[in-house]
């Protein structure tokens, strides 16, 4: 960061965890002045109190309409806001769009000390998806065990089968019908319920 | 074959030729395969629909306008084809202020000269009491909401700036903010001005029809670029939305357009409440009373639909007017040249109608509005702040 002091970044996400992931990130880079805001209710007072150089938000966020209005030179807005990203480079706007994430630059800011920040926040926010991808994936798997072992269970009821045998069928089913071992599991599981 | 296309919208009743098109297979029936992508903030919408990310959006009129010329945004042309509605809003207040503004009424409480007399009467007390200024909730710098509420508070002599807080607020938080007191006030489009009544948290003070006999709304929106280069899509899209706003325009349909919209991936919201905006009632006050206008919000009756340049210089004109611009001959030109009657009657096989000089507006203040005299609009209004 040499002799500038580290600019004033405000973090505005409703989810902690990211917005941990973020702050971590920024940190780890040298940005020291990193503050979270979780709470939406007079968001403008709460930036205006830490009074940022740089603003990131999430792109589920609708407050991020709010920020817009910092664009306009009011007595409402103090520091006005130069530029949202880069207005210049519409592939940055592109990766931080894709990424689900915005930043608005607060005027004063040198544009060289910009892209650090965004590329990693762009990072950052690509890095959590993928883990939020993977979350989704483990809890759908951990689904699927649970509706297998309940479909072998009524298999080895019905049909007198041990646990192996049970499974060795479903997923000579599964095969034969080109489908998944959990969604056999979930057919016997609602054939099972109609026939009650 | 089918083209794919992305559309983005914004949970809001006038959304609903878009929905309709859609959910009613008016866009098959076009060979359109059509994708719904619903957002959350209309800086969502305007970026996606810049970078390509959405093919066309539901979009706030005065967005479109300021994307083509560059304010507060990238510059990136955009062409509106077809209005999804005009009219629609209204303006919402809290108990408090309902019964302030009542308490100084004089004459008329739907005219809006009366209640903007009111109001200025309200903030002068308020100021000579020491309270705290009146906060307005609006959804976008660039909405018709913010110029609607400033066009009628400066009217009675409210300086929007300088006399009451105006800021914005994502539509999903406006009634809870009215409710805990962040707001005294907003104006915001259906089904939150009803939503509010219903808690029994605020006073349907105006139907923005009250204050601007014709005002359009929202459009869709599409990338100039885009359009050149897909001129039959352009048309397919153009006719499924005339069939969706003919369709939701009929009364005996309005019973499924209301459900059709109430869905969770829609707006989410419940059908009657939605019915109430598409039929004019609305109740206005927890009390229960209702109020209709035949005008409360068109989607594509009294030929709503068909784009209009001089509503586009009024809105241009409130950009200079609020200071958000300054005016510029050029920049008049840019702004009507986004509204495209020719791409609608060319779509529609309708004959081109030439322009009515006649107000396209009619606001319940100042002169007729005449898009060829910005300067003289401006100059009727004490209040405002062009720059220099």
């Amino acid at each position: 960061m040499g002799s500038e002091t580290s600019p004033r970044i405000v973090i505005v996400d409703e989810s902690p965890i990211r917005a941990a992931i973020l702050e971590e990130g920024l940190r780890e880079a040298g940005f020291t002045g990193v503050t979270h805001i979780s709470e939406m209710h007079n968001l403008l007072a709460r930036i205006y109190a830490l009074d940022p150089d740089v603003i990131l938000i999430d792109l589920e966020n609708p407050s991020r309409d709010v920020l817009e209005q910092m664009f306009q030179v009011s007595r409402a807005v103090r520091r006005p806001i130069a530029m949202f990203v880069d207005q210049s480079d519409s592939a940055s706007i592109q990766a931080s769009v894709d990424a689900g994430v915005s930043a608005y630059i607060v005027d004063g800011l040198k544009k060289e000390r910009i892209k650090p920040i965004l590329d990693l926040c762009i990072s950052r926010f690509n890095a959590f998806s993928k883990l939020q991808d993977e979350l989704d994936r483990a809890r759908s798997a951990l689904e699927d065990r649970k509706v297998i072992d309940r479909a072998k269970g009524i298999l080895m009821k019905l049909k007198g089968l041990t646990e192996d045998e049970a499974y060795v069928l479903l997923r000579s089913t599964a095969m034969r019908e080109k489908k998944k071992i959990g969604e056999i599991a979930q057919s016997i599981l609602t054939a099972s319920e109609l026939l009650k | 074959m089918t083209t794919p296309l992305r559309i983005g919208f914004i949970p809001l009743v006038d959304a609903a030729a878009l929905i309709v098109a859609v959910d009613k297979g008016f866009c098959v029936a076009e060979g359109l395969d059509v994708a719904l992508v619903r957002e959350v903030s209309w800086s969502n919408i305007r970026d996606k629909l810049n970078i390509g990310l959405f093919d066309s959006a539901h979009l706030l009129a005065p967005v479109a306008i300021a994307s083509s010329l560059g304010l507060g945004h990238v510059k990136v042309p955009i062409v509106a084809p077809f209005n999804l509605g005009l009219n629609g809003n209204a303006i919402t207040v809290s108990p408090a202020l309902h019964a302030a503004i009542m308490s100084e009424m004089e004459g008329d409480p739907f005219d809006p000269m009366a209640t903007a007399l009111a109001l200025a009467r309200v903030v002068a007390a308020r100021r000579r009491s020491g309270a705290e200024p009146l906060t307005f909730g609006m959804t976008f710098p660039f909405s018709t909401h913010n110029y609607q509420l400033r066009f009628w508070m400066a009217a009675g002599g409210v300086d929007p700036d300088e006399d009451v807080r105006l800021v914005v607020l994502p539509p999903p938080y406006m009634v809870d903010s009215l409710a805990n007191g962040h707001v005294d006030a907003f104006c915001v489009g259906a089904p939150w001005n009803s939503v509010a009544v219903d808690l029994g948290v605020g006073h349907i003070l105006h139907f923005v029809a009250d204050i601007l006999v014709r005002a359009v709304e929202k459009v869709l929106a599409i990338r100039q670029d885009w359009s050149e280069k897909n001129p039959d899509v352009l048309t397919a899209l153009i006719r499924a939305h005339d069939r969706a706003a003919e369709f939701i325009e009929q009364p005996h349909n309005r019973v499924e357009v209301a459900r059709i919209l109430s869905s969770p991936e829609r707006i989410g919201v419940d059908a009657e409440v939605i019915q109430r905006t598409l039929d004019g009632r609305l109740k206005i006050s927890p009390d229960g009373t209702m109020r209709e206008s035949s005008r409360y919000l068109l989607v594509g009756r009294q030929g709503a639909a068909r784009p209009d340049p001089a509503q586009a210089a009024w809105l241009y004109a409130q950009m200079v007017r609020w200071g958000q611009t300054s005016f510029s001959p050029q920049a008049l030109k840019v702004a009507m040249a986004v509204f495209r009657p020719d791409l609608y009657d060319a779509a529609l096989g309708r004959e081109a109608k030439p322009i009515e000089a006649s107000d396209a507006i009619g606001a319940f203040a100042g002169p007729a509005f005449d898009a060829n005299d910005i300067a003289g609009h401006l100059a009727a209004f004490e209040i405002g702040r062009p720059k220099p």
